[in-house]
């Protein structure tokens, strides 16, 4: 059958001066229809590039991505840019919100640039709004929010446009524990109601709420399966650290020692 | 993209920013003030001219002959051989110069009384007006006798009846350059009667005029024609006429009305060209400024054009929004330049009314619809010219980079 997501052997390669870094060394990776992935990894693993590759923002420096059967590898900006708009719903860690627009008019953006009728707009962002409980506050401006009320602001843009993958970069980065439990099992919940899911992260504890982890190291995937089996979380040898968190505290802990 | 949506924002990103805006729209705001106003001027001034002209009458014919102080110069009395021996394309001339004489009555002085010297056919008899159009209003204009014989008689206008006699000026005296001279007649009102104004003047024989003016190197003649459409023709004989005596066409100068108004009609526009030109600068500095704040706003806003594209935003739909915005910004500081160029415009003419004392039918710098609607037009067009620069950059932002800047 067909994949959703499709990468094989991707790479992403940098050139800084003399030094090459290859941020995505060799991926292939697919992910079906509702499904929900968690992209875990320490720090300068890859996530954030694999991330924007699978979100139509960046290109792959080779290898092809195909997308509910398309392949965007070699799109223009603007082909893409149609992509994202019909097939992607990002959910970014600093929430993203136009400060400008109230709750409403920032909810409605995917589909002001789909070309729809400012009618079916308002409709479909007030549907969106009270998925997430909020279209109460759709008259608000974005700063009068709470943080947790804003990433559910910026997840029900993310559905306005009906997408068919919906990408979190970190959701829960900049929110309490509680919020970001909050989120989290919203996230699951439209996974539930059948929505694809993908969820990057550093943190663990938050990885294990997916069905299936896939980690990177060095641009590599070093894991992908069922979140529940006990590899899932193992951490890399080389750090010896639980997750990336641990490890920057151990680097620290080892510069201060020193 | 959405054009209403573009608008209400550009509005919304105007209004939080108050003074920004304003100094953004500063440029545009005097570049078209200035040109309505100078249109205005323009407008005002033309029209102002159009009705002197039309108060003389279109059938006009001004000649006027450098004096050389030789015998070859023509005389009055040529003149009006002239005029006797072409009855059916002349039907009169008369002498009219301007002459500095200070005019006084008893111990006042009248510093802006304008005298002219000129020829009993200056008067309309059937028409009962002179050829500036003032009508005759009490006792008798020049006579033929008055001229030859070098009368002291003059004809004043309203404003010194009143100021110089208290309303009751026929058989008394006033002077002229120390001259005395007798009023016979008194005009009616034509301007409003002020000082300096078309009420405040005298008419006295030319025959006159010549002895006080002094050595004048010129005299001009007024010649009617008798039918506009003969005007041309008029003319004509006046110039093969000089052109008998002087084998030159260097020492005289014959202008129809029309010409005349046609001339200084060319001259106001040409002058209306070149200030609208400097006006036009300031539009230019004022696209810039549109140019530098839209580029800051692009470097500002960074991020929310990242947020926009990954949405789903195109290249097109970026730069259309942040081209509405530049034109949207120098529409509304053409719409505040042309109220303001307006309301600048109406103070002007009012100054000048006052200066010149022609009170309301006199000068009026009356804003037209065209200067309005180039002004505004121009407005715009600089707003999206200079917007698009800015607005190209950020259509080709990077999504990544610029979800990534802050
Ligand atoms: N624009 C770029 N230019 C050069 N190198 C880059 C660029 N973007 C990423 N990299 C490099 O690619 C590697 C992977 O970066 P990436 O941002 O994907 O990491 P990440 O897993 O998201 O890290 P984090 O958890 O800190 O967000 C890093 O070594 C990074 O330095
Ligand atoms: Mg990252």
């Amino acid at each position: 059958m067909e994949h959703l997501i499709e990468f094989k052997d991707i790479y992403k390669i940098y050139q800084m001066g003399e030094e090459t870094v290859h941020a995505l060394d060799g991926v292939d990776l697919t992910i079906d229809q509702g499904e929900f992935v968690a992209i875990v990894g320490q720090s300068g693993s890859g996530k954030s590039t694999a991330m924007n590759i699978i979100g139509c923002l960046d290109v792959p420096t080779s290898g092809t991505y195909h997308l509910g059967g398309i392949d965007v590898s070699t799109m223009e900006d603007d082909q893409q840019a149609e992509i994202r708009n019909k097939m992607l719903g990002f959910i970014f860690q600093q929430y993203n919100l136009i400060p400008k627009l109230n709750v409403q008019e920032n909810v409605e953006l995917p589909l002001l640039y789909a070309g729809v009728s400012a009618e079916e707009r308002h409709e479909r962002a007030i549907r969106s709004l009270e998925r997430v409980g909020l279209a109460d506050k759709r008259k608000n401006l974005p700063s009068q929010l709470s943080g947790g009320q804003q990433q559910r602001v910026s997840i029900a843009r993310a559905l306005a446009g009906n997408p068919s993958v919906i990408l979190a970069d970190e959701p829960t980065g900049a929110l309490d524990s509680r919020t970001g439990r909050e989120v989290l099992s919203f996230l699951q919940k439209l996974n539930a109601e059948g929505d694809t899911v993908v969820l990057i992260t550093h943190d663990n504890s938050i990885a294990v709420k997916a069905k299936r982890i896939v980690r990177l190291q060095d641009g590599r995937i070093i894991y992908d399966g069922d979140s529940q089996d006990p590899q899932a979380v193992v951490q890399p040898e080389e750090t010896g650290a639980a997750d990336e968190d641990d490890g920057f505290a151990a680097l620290l802990v080892e510069e201060v020692g020193e | 993209m959405n054009f209403g949506q573009s608008f209400r924002l550009a509005v919304k990103s105007l209004m939080t920013s108050k003074m920004r805006s304003l100094l953004t729209m500063l440029g545009i705001i005097i570049g078209v003030a200035a040109v309505i106003i100078i249109t205005s001027l323009g407008n005002g001034m033309q029209n102002y001219m159009n009705d002197q002209f039309e108060e003389m009458g279109s059938n006009l014919v001004q000649a006027q002959v450098y004096l050389t102080g030789s015998s070859l110069d023509v005389k009055a009395d040529d003149m009006y051989a002239l005029v006797e021996k072409y009855p059916q394309y002349l039907s009169g001339v008369t002498p009219y110069n301007s002459i500095q004489g200070t005019v006084r009555q008893g111990s006042d002085e009248f510093k802006r009384t304008s005298v002219y010297g000129v020829g009993e056919t200056f008067y309309n008899v059937n028409k009962n007006t002179i050829m500036t159009g003032s009508s005759l209003g009490k006792g008798r204009f020049l006579s033929y006798v008055d001229v030859e014989r070098e009368m002291a008689v003059c004809v004043i206008g309203s404003y010194l009846e009143q100021e110089a006699f208290g309303g009751d000026a026929l058989g008394k005296t006033l002077t002229v350059s120390g001259a005395p001279f007798t009023v016979v007649g008194v005009l009616d009102q034509s301007g409003d009667s002020s000082e300096g104004s078309s009420d405040d003047c005298i008419y006295i024989p030319y025959t006159q005029a010549n002895r006080l003016g002094g050595s004048q190197w010129y005299v001009l003649y007024m010649f009617t024609s008798t039918d506009r459409s003969t005007a041309a023709a008029a003319k004509g004989i006046v110039e093969n006429r000089l052109f008998k005596a002087y084998h030159d066409t260097d020492y005289y100068v014959v202008l129809t009305s029309a010409e005349m108004m046609d001339a200084m009609d060319s001259m106001v526009n040409l002058l209306m060209a070149i200030l609208t030109l400097i006006a036009a600068i300031s539009l230019l500095v004022g696209g810039i400024g549109i140019m530098n704040i839209m580029l800051v706003s692009v470097t500002e806003r960074t991020r929310e054009i990242g947020i926009r594209k990954s949405l789903g935003a195109k290249g097109r739909d970026i730069r259309s929004q942040f081209i509405i915005e530049a034109g949207t910004t120098s529409a509304i500081g053409g719409g505040i330049g042309i109220v303001l160029g307006i309301i600048m415009a109406n103070a002007i003419t009012n100054v000048i009314a006052l200066v010149l004392g022609t009170g309301n039918d006199g000068f009026v710098a009356m804003p037209t619809l065209q200067g309005i609607a180039v002004a505004f037009g121009v407005s715009v067009a600089i707003g999206i010219l200079f917007g698009y620069l800015p607005a190209n950059k950020a259509a080709k932002l990077n999504p990544i980079d610029a979800l990534r800047y802050d």
